[in-house]
C-alpha cells in the first residue's frame, strides 16, 4: 500500500475524518459500514457508481473514500481522478477484485492512496484504514 | 483451459468462501459440460469476460446457500435483493481474482443476475464449458467457466 507519513501530533491523533463508501453492491458497501471499527472515522455517505459518487462528493467532500472499481455508468478509476481534481488531499483506499499489480498501480498513479483486494475480512479493511489514517497525519 | 488457468478458479473459490464464510469450500472435480445446458441453481451471477479471453464466467447457488453466506457476512436483512446482489458479487470477485494469473486484458464486465430461469444463462456457441462443484456446509453450487 503506498502511502506518504509524516510526523503526527497529538491534535492530529484526535482528528475525526468524515468518509463515503462507493461500490455498486448494497451488500458490500453494508459490510464495509457494519465492519469499519474505527472510532474517529464517520460514514457520512454512500454511492453504487463513480458518477454518483462525484456528485456526492461535489456537494459534500468528505476526508475518506472507499472505492469499487468495477461498475457502471462510470467506473473507480476515472472516478479517483475527479475526486482528486476536487480535493487534492482527499484519501482514497480502493477495494475491488481486480487483483493485478498493474491495476493496482492504475489506482495509485491516478491518486488513491491504498489497495485492498476483494474478499477481504474485517481485520483487513481496518488495517487498509488506519494505514490511510496514519498517512494523513 | 490449462490445468493452471483452472488452479486460478478454484483458488478463487475456496478463498472467497474461506474469507467471507468463514469456512472454506471443498471444490469436487471439474468436469466439461457436453450438453450445452449450463447447471443452474436458484439465482445465477453472470460476468463477460472480453480482451485476450472471450466467454463467461458465472456462480450459481441456491437460495439456502445465499441466506447463510449472508448471514456469516453479518447480514440482516436476507431479502431477495441482497441474494442477487451476493451472487453477482461472488462472480465478480472470483473472475477479478483471476486477473492475478491471467493480467489485466482478462476484462470482465459488471454482473448480470438472473433468478431461475436456465434460458437465460446462454454460453459461447463453440466454447468448451468446465464445470467447478462447489460444496459449503451442506449446501451445493457452481462456479461454470467457459472461455475460447
Amino acid at each position: 500500500m503506498s502511502v506518504v507519513t509524516t510526523a503526527s501530533t497529538s491534535k492530529d491523533i484526535s482528528r475525526r475524518f468524515t468518509m463515503m463508501i462507493c461500490d455498486d453492491s448494497n451488500i458490500i458497501r453494508r459490510k464495509i459500514e457494519r465492519e469499519l471499527n474505527i472510532d474517529r472515522l464517520e460514514v457520512v455517505a454512500s454511492a453504487a457508481n463513480g458518477r454518483i459518487a462525484v456528485e456526492t462528493f461535489t456537494r459534500q467532500p468528505v476526508d475518506v473514500v472507499t472505492m469499487d472499481i468495477t461498475m457502471p455508468e462510470m467506473d473507480g478509476i476515472e472516478c479517483v481522478k475527479k475526486l482528486v481534481q476536487i480535493k487534492p488531499d482527499v484519501l482514497i483506499l480502493v477495494i475491488s477484485a481486480l487483483s493485478d499489480k498493474a491495476t493496482a498501480i492504475e489506482a495509485l498513479k491516478s491518486g488513491a492512496n491504498g489497495f485492498l483486494c476483494k474478499p477481504f475480512s474485517d481485520w483487513q479493511l481496518t488495517e487498509a484504514l488506519e494505514e490511510l489514517l496514519r498517512g494523513a497525519q | 483451459m490449462s490445468d493452471a488457468e483452472l488452479a486460478t478458479f478454484v483458488e478463487g473459490t475456496t478463498r472467497y468462501f474461506e474469507t467471507i464464510g468463514h469456512q472454506p469450500a471443498s471444490v469436487g472435480s471439474p468436469y466439461l459440460v457436453d450438453n450445452g445446458k449450463p447447471t443452474v441453481h436458484e439465482f445465477t451471477g453472470m460476468i463477460n469476460i472480453a480482451g485476450k479471453r472471450r466467454g463467461v464466467v458465472y456462480f450459481t447457488a441456491s437460495r439456502s446457500m445465499l441466506t447463510v453466506l449472508l448471514m456469516r457476512m453479518g447480514e440482516t436483512e436476507l431479502t431477495e435483493e441482497n441474494m442477487a446482489d451476493l451472487v453477482g458479487e461472488v462472480a465478480n470477485t472470483i473472475s477479478g481474482n483471476a486477473r492475478r494469473d491471467y493480467g489485466t486484458d482478462f476484462m470482465i464486465s459488471v454482473p448480470q443476475v438472473t433468478t431461475g430461469h436456465a434460458d437465460q444463462v446462454v454460453l459461447p456457441d463453440g466454447a468448451r464449458s468446465i464445470v467447478i462443484p462447489i460444496n459449503w456446509r451442506s449446501h451445493a453450487a457452481h462456479l461454470v467457466v467457459c472461455l475460447e
